[in-house]
């Protein structure tokens, strides 16, 4: 029977009962069965091929030398392939092999010691199961109660217990010391600028023309045919450096610009001379979690969100009909210039966007 | 080492190590200095049980193991600054376009650094392997219930693990600054802004400013390689510590005692066999690397607020929480108090909460049900314990139509359904899908502890039927011997708890409300067998 170096306990001999270790717990509704049955203890062992047969042994030991002479051999093939296959600048093709011979080498050598190690340890290696012995996890009962006196003496030693106005003020200390840490990650966002006022306004302003994104030509009203949807930046946008704030104002400022047959749309009195001559003009931030509402069905006159499919209902102020945002995609007033260039009223006349606490 | 760690039973002579030799004098010098004989001898031969269940846990720690590897070796290469630049590499179609060093030097780990894209490769499946393999590991301890006394605060450690990689896996994703890394981040502004009275600011000092600002991966690179890694490594040894501390757990077996843990020392067989999985597992996340692409950031594109394609997807275990806010109705905002609560959002990110404060808290709610101040050693087989298998199989159904509802519209296109059926159906589903998994577990439970029973008492069915002399057909029952069949009776079972008035006559809500859940829990239940029942049956 095999033995255990810990304990030295013999496999046989495990005791079987299946409660407590002399300290009985409470064992909640637990059924304990007086006359449950009996722990049968270990089957006999069974021998393997390699114990028995010699051949076999020397056969498994063949292999597992042979494995890891192999793994030897892959990580000299994925230095090789890192010589041989080099990746040539514009060359898509020379880095796909470069990544696929270099990974299959280390794959090689990787395998193979694992294959190796564990057919070793399987086929090889001492096969007889030992047993530890379990001790209950809480401390003997003499630890526990030397924990609670030396605990007791460094109370008395101390004075902790006793002199509750040294204790008192240095819990307040401690819970004090770290507020300094949390003020100190304000710091995390300009000091001067307030969200609140940031996300009410949008880079519209009154005049402004609409332009197509990414290219920043300016749109005509004419050029907008019944049907076509234009993805639409501010004009002036294409003046932002990207360090001065263009992924910031474009994030808020991007719009969708519609045509649709002027008797199809069906306006609210108050935003009737928002539209000209059937061209709407919205916000492309969803006012779900705000991804770009990137797409357009023609039929229906739905505007769909990719990310969780909210859809918007381009005929009625973009009202959502399902989905789950909670508010119509602001529209932006339109007019045309001059030279019929499709420009700005004004700003949004209500934050783009997901919904924030202070946007009412 | 050898002498050190000989085992106390005489064994066939060990040759005495010639003294003087470099490894005993190397030995001895090192011990002197550092005591190392104790762990030696303490942890040695410390015995692990066998069984492929247990590698779950194993394969989260290599992939863990690996990730560290090929992640120190981006870090050598990534830039984690957004500030912008031209791309002059050589991935042609990307050339001279603005994007952030983040997203250009991402590019040129792909594209122009020998092994850099099989690292960037191995990182990420290594990290989708990692994810995956502490949810199964997760998965077996609940099922066979190793949760139990002493084991719960493990358990909680764990549980937090779970999440931390989650949180790994998306800072990690966001680092690039690709176009879909960028959209993420965008969703997660969005949900911020949602939570009620601190959500603006919040995104603000997040983004350090708007959405998206030139923060926010330098930010979560800080969190990336630094303090997620930094926590998740203590966490890990803690962890460890504990399974050494409880030692491992057992399923019941002939010989296996809630006293003794049976199976393979440390030296030498668990350690060949678990350091040669190790590398089983590199070797397998290698060879995955070398030949499928993941997250190919050039096809995507520098992050835009503007574009975007449809069906595309985060990483997988993303997927519930993209899910559940798919899920949420229309029309949700409401003002109040001239504020402006998203519903919308909070009610998906409060079902997600309550859910994961639910499995977090599962052990302690259920001793709190059996009242049982017992240590568990011996595993439960799932179908023992048949409300907790169910309640379980109820978890992973919710769990599993949240994810599935990632994926609505392309379940949506795939099998040519309408966006709208799709999600009404799995709106429905969330709520009925669980109580249907429950009842269908719970019954397939106890169909097999009755089936157990049989075989116990029984023997199998042979499938031999033999004709008696009286022209009776009977099929002949082959008898299980008393090793396989201790696996089929050792278990124990639970009644429902009787209340009973406390010392001073009354009866407190508590412990009415555990009657309550202690009936649900072990109303329907099949008594153990006996010693009895099977000497009778043997009579037969
Ligand atoms: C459990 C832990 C971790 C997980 C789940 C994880 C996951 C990820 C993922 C999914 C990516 C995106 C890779 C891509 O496809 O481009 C990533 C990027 C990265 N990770 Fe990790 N990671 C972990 C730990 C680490 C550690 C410890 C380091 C460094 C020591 C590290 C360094 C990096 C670097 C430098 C990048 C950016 C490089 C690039 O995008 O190509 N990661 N990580
Ligand atoms: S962001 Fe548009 S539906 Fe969620």
């Amino acid at each position: 029977m095999a033995q255990d170096g810990n304990s030295g306990t013999d496999i046989a001999a495990a005791d079987s009962s299946s409660t407590g270790h002399g300290t009985e717990h409470a064992v909640g509704t637990a059924v304990v069965a007086r006359d449950a049955v009996q722990n049968p203890g270990f089957p006999p062992h069974r021998a393997r091929v390699t114990d028995l047969d010699p051949k076999k042994e020397k056969n498994a030991e063949r292999t597992v030398y042979t494995l890891f002479y192999l793994s030897i051999v892959g990580s000299v093939l994925a230095i090789a392939a890192y010589m041989a296959f080099p990746i040539i600048p514009e060359d898509i093709g020379s880095v796909r092999m470069n990544n696929l011979m270099i990974g299959l080498g280390l794959a090689l050598a990787l395998l193979a010691i694992g294959i190796g190690a564990v057919h070793w340890g399987k086929a090889l290696m001492h096969d007889q199961e030992g047993i530890d012995m379990r001790h209950p996890v809480r401390g003997s009962e003499d630890t526990r109660a030397r924990a609670v006196e030396i605990f007791d003496e460094a109370n008395r030693e101390s004075g902790f217990g006793r002199r509750s106005l040294i204790r008192n003020s240095l819990i307040g200390a401690l819970i004090a010391f770290p507020l300094p840490a949390i003020v100190l990650f304000r710091g995390l966002a300009p000091e001067n600028e307030n969200p609140v006022d940031l996300l009410k306004h949008t880079m519209w302003e009154a005049g402004d023309k609409l332009a197509r994104d990414p290219s920043g030509l300016p749109i005509k009203a004419s050029d907008v045919t019944i049907g076509s949807v234009f993805h639409v930046i501010p004009e002036k946008l294409a003046s932002v450096g990207h360090s001065e704030g263009y992924l910031e104002e474009k994030a808020k400022a991007i719009v969708l610009l519609m045509r649709l047959k002027p008797e199809d749309l069906v306006e609210d009195e108050d935003k009737k001379d928002w539209s000209y001559d059937g061209i709407v003009a919205y916000s492309k931030v969803c006012t779900h979690v705000g991804c770009p509402v990137a797409l357009y069905e023609q039929q229906t006159h739905h505007l769909l969100c990719p990310c969780h499919q909210s859809q918007f209902d381009v005929t009625n102020h973009c009202a959502v009909i399902f989905g789950p945002a909670a508010r119509p995609l602001p529209q932006l007033p339109i007019a045309i210039d001059d030279e019929g260039y499709l420009i700005a009223q004004s700003d949004f006349r209500e934050p783009v966007g997901p919904s924030f606490w202070e946007r009412h | 080492m050898n002498t050190v760690t000989a085992p106390a039973e005489p064994r066939p002579a060990v040759p005495a190590k010639k003294s003087g030799g470099f490894t005993a004098a190397a030995s001895n010098y090192i011990d002197e200095r550092t005591s190392i004989s104790t762990a030696v001898k303490e942890l040695g031969r410390k015995i692990f049980p066998d069984h492929w269940s247990f590698l779950l846990g194993e394969v989260a720690l290599y992939s863990f193991v690996i990730i560290l590897l090929s992640g120190t070796f981006l870090t050598f290469f990534f830039d984690a600054s957004m500030a912008e630049v031209h791309y002059d590499g050589s991935y042609v179609p990307l050339k001279g376009v603005e994007m952030s060093a983040a997203m250009a030097s991402t590019l040129d780990i792909s594209f122009d650094i020998r092994g850099g894209l099989l690292m960037r490769q191995v990182h990420h499946w290594a990290a989708l392997l990692f994810v995956a393999s502490i949810g199964l590991h997760m998965l077996r301890i609940f099922f066979t219930g190793a949760f139990r006394k002493p084991r719960e605060l493990n358990w909680v450690i764990g549980f937090v693990l779970f999440i931390l990689a989650m949180a790994e896996g998306f800072t990690g994703y966001s680092l690039p600054d690709d176009l879909l890394s960028g959209n993420g981040l965008r969703i997660i502004d969005g949900m911020v802004k949602g939570i009620p009275l601190i959500g603006t600011w919040t995104s603000f000092l997040l983004f350090g400013g708007e959405f998206p600002g030139t923060a926010i991966v330098g930010r979560l690179y800080s969190l990336h390689i630094l303090l997620l890694p930094a926590i998740i490594l203590v966490l890990i040894a803690l962890h460890l510590l504990f399974v050494v501390v409880h030692k491992h757990t057992q399923y019941p077996g002939p010989g296996r005692t809630e006293q003794n843990v049976v199976g393979f020392p440390i030296l030498p067989v668990y350690a060949a066999k678990a350091g040669g999985f190790f590398f089983i597992v590199f070797g397998v996340v290698m060879l995955i690397a070398s030949l499928f692409t993941i997250n190919p950031v050039w096809n995507y594109g520098p992050y835009d607020p503007s574009p975007v394609s449809a069906g595309t997807q985060p990483d997988w275990y993303i997927g519930f929480a993209d899910g559940v806010l798919r899920l949420a109705p229309p029309h949700l905002d409401v003002v109040l108090f001239d504020h402006t609560f998203s519903f919308g959002i909070l009610i998906p990110l409060t079902l997600v909460g309550v859910f994961i404060m639910l499995v977090l808290f599962y052990p302690f709610i259920e001793a709190w049900i059996t009242g049982d101040k017992r240590e568990h050693h011996i595993l439960d087989r799932p179908r023992n314990a048949a409300t907790r298998t169910a309640i379980g199989a109820a978890g992973v159904t919710f769990y599993a139509v949240l994810w599935a509802a990632a994926s609505s519209d392309i379940i949506a296109t795939h099998f040519k359904l309408t966006m709208e059926g799709v999600i009404h159906t799995l709106q429905v589903l969330l709520f009925l899908g669980p109580v249907i998994a429950y009842f269908i577990a719970k019954r397939t439970c106890l169909a097999l502890q009755k089936k157990d029973r049989s075989i116990a008492l029984h023997g199998y069915e042979s499938g031999r039927i033999v004709r008696l002399p009286g022209g009776e057909y009977i099929e002949v029952h082959e008898p299980v011997d008393d090793f396989e069949r201790w696996k089929l009776v050792s278990h124990e079972s639970y009644q429902p708890l009787m209340i009973r008035p406390d010392s001073r006559g009354r009866i407190t809500v508590a412990q009415r409300a555990r009657a309550v859940l202690s009936r649900w829990f072990f109303e329907d239940r099949i008594d153990p067998i006996t010693r009895a029942e099977i000497e009778s049956s043997n009579h037969h």
